[in-house]
């Protein structure tokens, strides 16, 4: 506890360093998992091989992927849109596959009568199966925040700054405080994201107060 | 012989479903127990195998509370055959009409030469038997079903809408079928519906139940539709709309023609020894 | 480009794989550790997981943890074991275990679960005692979700098992920790690349045993 205080302000901008690697991975997993989730769900015969490939991504282990990575699209290691890109990567292998059994739990009647009404077929996306596949999508999507926000450690073993960086100084220097409140910082940010997740859901889907609450668990 | 004494179930969230029921079962025969959705059929029934303790009272198999008999060996000792056949999905046909005979330690070889018996005495084609229930109709996997219940020779039979969810033509063959059945085997049988033709074509005593399993009235089909108790009796057989108020009218040709209530024709009539009946009145039964 | 051949020239030179220090060992060293982590999780883990799963007793309980235990920094767990117990295999055993023991919860009590309860029902109906019930009925047709939890846990140990070099034991991790030390780009790529072709072989197992599965009918 006296490390912790004594260290306040330290711990507060890896906090911040933390979040600042975390969100926007979640952000860009969730915002390009749910059109290709869409797409992967109309593939028919497709679906399950090109779901399968995003899952197999997920058995990389994540330090590799984040040495393996700067070759591919040219970054150094040591920076920040590596962890981000590879992160996201992470959140895709997860999400795609929640956002494609999302949309395929949307019925097909559903989507049909939507039409049959006379919206386009992206009035009826956004319209009618965005708000029926949207508690499922939240819970993908809690899954991924949470797990991200828990990988992002990792990378400071490379160097790159976050909760992590207690993890790698209190190893180094023999401070058991340090990599406790690193522990409990990243618990605490994956709650409190989580938390944050389920009231914008809902705030974005009001009449599914009860399902939301026990999705994703 | 079969007895509920005085049996109470409340279920820990405080629904009481049997109240206070006694009935005495006989044995070789076949008890249905009539009653809408919910009236605890499906309770007193679980009471003789074990499946559901009741709260108080007694559950006797003749002469013996089966509160004594430990619920594992109890149940291999009864037949229960259920709606939805609950047959094992990874189980072939004959492996599951086994199971009880290997539980009771009888060898693979001889439990599945049973098997294939029951199978003959149930009227399933014995190619049936290395598919698996998914690849039966509902028909045939209640078949399986009654096999498997019968598997170990079981004295007594618990049925708990075996019946309820094959279509009607098949139903009918699977009554007829039981019937047949229970002539050649003479079990004693509880047999669970809430259809009434069922109850009539296959119970020698029916008890017909009000809901927290309260006894409306027992009596034979016969007596059911003779003297039924009261109103709710009544009206659960269908006396009072005009589906059960036949009436017979004279036949062209001779004879007389039954029409229920509406005049639409439901039957013929014959004399007990299949000579025409001296002189129904022609209106009213 | 050429970092990327140069690793691989160096995975595929057969001097990288000789000797105590080689890759041979090391990858021997991380499969080995996977193995004795997963043994040993699966043996706290799996009862756990399906006696949960059978009486739905703890239900809450494990589904809170398992919950929790998604939010646990990998790298933060192993490095406090280390503190804790010291420089060698120990920490990142407990580290492992630690991880993987909920995946393995959750995928055994969800199986359970999710096997249709008329079955059971009518398996205990015909007097199958508790235990038969779950080795003959309940864990043959759950088989499909147990084994994904064992899956998920396998990954996340091959996952750690690249950390533990920084915990001073073997596997993968060392040549990976020591090029990026050193900084000799072809040793830690050409490392990563071999946990990654690992990591990936190993899941193509599970998937391959889980193909196979579902092929016997009724399995969820
Ligand atoms: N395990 C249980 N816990 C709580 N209540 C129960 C339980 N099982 C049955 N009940 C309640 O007890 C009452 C009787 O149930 P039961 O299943 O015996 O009825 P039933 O006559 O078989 O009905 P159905 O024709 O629908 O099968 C019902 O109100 C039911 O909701
Ligand atoms: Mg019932």
């Amino acid at each position: 506890m006296d490390w912790a205080l004594a260290n306040l302000p330290r711990i507060l901008s890896l906090t911040v360093d933390h979040l600042l690697l975390s969100l926007p991975a979640v952000a860009a997993a969730f915002l390009l998992a749910l059109p290709l989730g869409r797409v992967a769900d109309r593939l028919g015969r497709l679906r399950e091989p090109l779901l399968g490939s995003a899952g197999l991504l997920y058995a990389i282990p994540s330090l590799p992927l984040f040495i393996v990575l700067p070759i591919l699209i040219g970054t150094g290691v040591r920076d920040a849109l590596n962890v981000i890109v590879a992160l996201t990567l992470f959140g895709l292998a997860l999400m795609v596959r929640s956002a494609a059994d999302a949309f395929g739990a949307v019925s097909q009647d559903v989507r049909l009568a939507a039409v049959a009404v006379g919206q386009s077929r992206w009035g009826a996306f956004l319209t009618v199966e965005l708000p029926l596949a949207g508690p499922a999508l939240l819970a993908g999507l809690r899954v991924v925040s949470v797990s991200t926000i828990s990988l992002v450690s990792v990378s400071a073993v490379l160097g790159v700054a976050s909760l992590g960086s207690l993890f790698t100084d209190g190893f180094q220097r023999g401070i058991v405080p340090s990599i406790a409140a690193g522990i409990i910082m990243t618990v605490l940010l994956a709650v409190v994201v989580d938390l944050l997740l389920v009231g914008l859901g809902r705030l974005a889907m009001p009449w599914q107060r009860t399902q939301a609450r026990r999705a994703g668990s | 012989m079969i007895e509920f004494d005085h049996v109470t179930k409340t279920y820990p969230d405080g629904t009481t479903a049997v109240r206070d029921f006694s009935l005495t079962v006989p044995s070789h025969t076949t008890t249905v127990l009539l009653g809408s959705s919910g009236c605890g059929k499906t309770t007193l029934l679980r009471m003789v195998n074990r499946m559901v303790e009741p709260t108080s009272g007694e559950v006797r198999i003749d002469g013996e509370t089966v509160s004594s008999r430990p619920p594992v060996q109890l149940r291999r000792s009864i037949g229960y055959v259920m709606q939805h056949s609950g047959l094992m999905p990874h189980r072939r046909v004959v492996d599951n009409i086994a199971t009880v005979p290997r539980l009771n330690g009888v060898s693979r070889g001889a439990a599945q030469e049973r098997a294939r018996d029951l199978m003959e005495l149930v009227d399933l084609a014995p190619e049936l038997a290395r598919r698996y229930p998914a690849q039966l109709s509902g028909g045939q996997q209640q078949r399986v079903g009654v096999a498997r219940a019968l598997a170990d020779d079981p004295n007594i039979l618990l049925m708990d809408e075996p019946f309820g969810a094959v279509d009607p033509l098949v139903r009918v063959e699977l009554q007829s079928q039981l019937r047949r059945l229970q002539v050649q085997l003479r079990k004693t049988i509880i047999f669970v519906t809430h259809d009434i033709d069922e109850a009539l074509a296959l119970g020698d005593q029916i008890v017909v139940l009000r809901s927290g399993g309260e006894v409306a009235q027992i009596g034979t089909p016969r007596e059911l539709v003779e003297e039924p108790a009261d109103a709710f009796v009544s009206r659960f057989l269908g006396l009072q709309d005009g589906r059960r108020r036949l009436h017979a009218s004279p036949r062209v040709g001779g004879g007389w023609t039954v029409v229920d209530d509406t005049g639409r024709p439901v039957g013929l009539i014959e004399g007990e020894d299949g000579t025409e009946p001296a002189a129904p009145s022609p209106e009213g039964c | 480009m050429t970092h990327l051949m140069e690793a691989l020239q160096w995975v595929l030179s057969a001097e990288s794989w000789a000797g105590p220090g080689g890759l041979g060992v090391r990858t021997a060293e991380h499969l080995w550790y996977t193995l004795l982590a997963l043994v040993l999780s699966t043996a706290i883990a799996l009862p756990a997981g399906l006696v949960i799963g059978h009486t739905g007793r703890g239900r809450a309980l494990a589904v809170l943890s398992t919950g929790a235990a998604r939010a646990l920094p990998t790298l933060g767990i192993i490095t406090l074991a280390g503190l804790a117990v010291g420089i060698g295999l120990k920490a990142p055993m407990i580290a492992f275990v630690v991880l993987a023991v909920p995946s393995i919860i959750a995928g055994a009590y969800s199986g359970v679960e999710a096997v249709d309860r008329r079955v059971v029902d009518a398996a205990r109906a015909q007097g199958l005692s508790p235990w038969q019930v779950l080795v003959t009925v309940e864990v043959p047709l759950g088989l499909r979700l147990i084994l994904g939890g064992v899956r998920l846990a396998t990954l996340q140990v091959i996952a750690t098992a690249t950390l533990a070099a920084y915990v001073g034991a073997g596997g993968l991790g060392r040549p990976l920790f020591l090029g990026l030390r050193n900084h000799d780009y072809a040793m830690m790529l050409g490392a990563s690349l071999v946990v990654i072709a690992v990591a990936i072989l190993v899941d193509a197992l599970f998937i391959a045993a889980l193909r196979i599965l579902r092929r016997i009918p009724g399995i969820h």
